[in-house]
């Protein structure tokens, strides 16, 4: 399928990201590479900024505190509307995640994926499982192993933030990457 | 014939079934009722003060005939009399009031303690009995009583079957993000008498009633996973049917109430459709296919599914029998996205979510024709679910903050918003008729 096909080339892509800055420290939050990307507007790098403390508050919610495995990385990406590709400047956080879990295979994390409010409900369980899904191969696709990653899709039942604009929807199209012990 | 206005003529129009499908400049403006609503007079039933624990029947028949927008009831400071027995209605002065009809009644304790609830329909203009009802209730259930009196008038006038003695179930939930509760509710259709069959601090969604009436199946988080209960209203007994790895959703019974079609995604995130025998436990596959496949919808008979693919690129509804689940029909094609169909009780048409630009709208598809019509006017409107007579649609709305329900007839001439509190409702699913 199109979409597989899609995740697989970007996969291969963070592979190749992750391999480049391997001997640099793993990246502190995604504001900073999303302003690498011409395709990104300074709107949404602030929004991302705004993402990660909020991200951050439902990481310390559900038990995992960011001083936990996986260190200063982001906690949770965002998507495209109706897409379950990892954008490019998400994919050296993608790529920080797999190597702390490929590095120490007794971790393990729950991929929790997220839609926006519009449309269906049980539809956007479809996409959000399809988010987790697409961050799953990413990792398995750089060493972490079947066993360390589970998914859960909350499709747009758990939203981040209230708000029924763009700048809401886009801060609640999102995995949240938890670990588990 | 002389229309005063173009949405008269396009109501008129929807109701000879002339409508073409699909045509934003044939979409209907909703208005709050029908045009010519029947005039009537529901005069204040003699009560049993205390026993009728403080309802008052007569209030409960006028805000459901009002609430239908198919009747204009009187005011009560305008009446001359208040008769309680058809032998008393003097019909000069209701007719010269401008009514049509007069409905009168009385509840009386009867000797071993219930509640006796009587009520007359008289033509005000020929003065013709036109029947009558009697109840027997308690004073916990004369409510029901009191939508059952509206069931017989709407009967009677409108010639079709009420569906005020119905039951509504929805997902209400509460708190700021981060501390939220779901609560799954049972309530009246006119949304009163609320009862919490489940409350949880993790998402409940998804409620589906069996034909019966008697049993929710239902999506719950509660075990930080999604997973499918069935649950009995009447005693609360539940029992955890599905919980496998993935998705466990969208459950939907079987007309027989043997079996519930459901969704299921696997380890490797493919939502697919599949059908549990919930006596036997046995799983059949009913789709398999790369593409999500969700929401399953049984025929009226049980022999065919239908449900939303992506299959396509955009989700869209199609159908396919159980006996040949490989040849797969698509039905929807007026826009990109169509979602979550449930089918009319008589199985000739679908309700389902719409993208109309940028805004998701009710719609109504009549499956022999194929013709679609978009009842609602909302930005963010979802999850319809037909009334067990098959005339209206309920839906949850987004009014300001608030996710509300509203119910919009199938001719789309008559809307109406449900009574509701601080909570967000959403999710509302009409209940059967039951005996």
């Amino acid at each position: 399928m199109h979409t597989h096909i899609k995740i697989l080339l970007l996969s291969c892509l963070s592979v190749l990201a992750f391999a480049a800055c391997a001997s640099k420290p793993p990246v502190k939050s995604a504001a900073p590479a999303a302003s690498s990307s011409s395709e990104n507007s300074g709107a949404n790098s602030a929004g991302a900024d705004a993402n990660n403390a909020a991200a951050g508050a439902g990481n310390r919610a559900l038990g995992a505190g960011a001083g936990g495995p996986g260190g200063p990385l982001a906690r949770v990406i965002y998507f495209d509307f109706d897409s379950a590709e990892i954008r490019p400047e998400f994919i050296d956080v993608v790529a920080g995640h797999a190597r702390a879990l490929a590095a120490n295979a007794s971790i393990k994390i729950r991929l929790e994926g997220h839609t926006d409010e519009r449309g269906s409900r049980e539809y956007n369980i479809g996409l959000g499982e399809r988010r987790a899904q697409s961050v799953r191969r990413a990792l398995l696709l750089q060493g972490v192993t079947e066993a360390q990653v589970s998914t859960v899709s909350y499709g747009e039942e758990r939203p981040a933030v209230t708000g029924h604009t763009e700048e809401a929807w886009s801060k609640n199209r999102r995995v949240e990457f938890v670990y588990l012990n | 014939m002389q229309f005063k206005n173009a949405l008269q003529l396009f109501g008129l129009v929807s109701l000879l079934g002339l409508a073409p499908a699909s045509r934003a400049e044939l979409q209907i403006d909703i208005t709050q009722g029908v045009t010519d609503p029947i005039p009537i007079a529901i005069v204040p039933f003699s009560r049993a003060v205390p026993a009728d624990g403080g309802l008052d029947v007569a209030e409960v028949v006028r805000h459901d005939l009002d609430g239908s927008g198919r009747f204009r009831s009187m005011a009560i400071a305008s009446m001359l009399s208040q008769p309680t027995r058809a032998d008393d209605v003097q019909i000069a002065d209701w007719r010269a009031a401008g009514n049509d009809y007069v409905l009168v009644g009385r509840v009386t304790a009867t000797a071993d303690g219930q509640l006796s609830v009587v009520a007359e329909l008289v033509n005000a203009l020929t003065g013709q009995r036109l029947g009558n009802t009697q109840l027997v209730a308690t004073a916990v259930n004369l409510r029901n009583a009191a939508h059952q009196v509206s069931d017989f008038v709407f009967q009677k006038l409108i010639g079709a079957r009420g569906a005020f003695a119905t039951r509504i179930a929805y997902v209400s939930v509460t708190g700021n993000i981060g501390a939220q509760r779901y609560s799954l509710i049972v309530a009246d259709a006119d949304g009163e008498n609320p009862k919490v069959i489940l409350d949880s601090d993790q998402p409940i969604m998804s409620p589906a009633w069996s034909a019966d009436g008697q049993w929710l199946a239902y999506v719950s988080f509660e075990n930080r996973i999604s997973s499918i209960f069935v649950q009995r209203l009447r005693t609360g007994e539940r029992r955890q049917v599905s919980a496998r790895v993935g998705v466990n959703g969208a459950p939907a019974w079987s007309p027989d109430g043997q079996r519930l079609a459901l969704v299921l995604s696997g380890t490797g995130g493919n939502l697919d459709i599949y059908v549990l025998n919930l006596a036997t436990q046995t799983l059949q596959r009913f789709t398999d296919n790369p593409a999500i496949d969700t929401e399953p919808v049984w025929s009226t008979d049980g022999s065919v599914l239908y449900f939303t693919s992506d299959r396509s690129g955009g989700p869209q509804i199609y159908r396919a029998s159980l006996a040949a689940p490989e040849r797969v029909e698509r039905l929807t094609f007026g826009s990109s996205y169509n979602a979550r169909a449930r089918l009319s009780p008589d199985g000739k048409q679908l309700a389902f979510v719409t993208r109309v630009g940028s805004d998701y709208r009710i719609a109504v598809q009549d499956l022999a024709s194929g013709d679609m019509r978009v009842l609602s006017h909302g930005s963010l409107d979802e999850s319809p679910s037909f009334a067990p007579n098959g005339m209206s649609v309920i839906y949850s709305a987004r009014q300001g903050e608030q996710g509300v329900l509203a119910t919009v007839s199938v001719d789309g001439l008559v809307t109406q918003r449900l009574k509701s509190s601080q909570a967000e409702v959403r999710e509302p699913v009409w209940g059967p008729f039951t005996p």
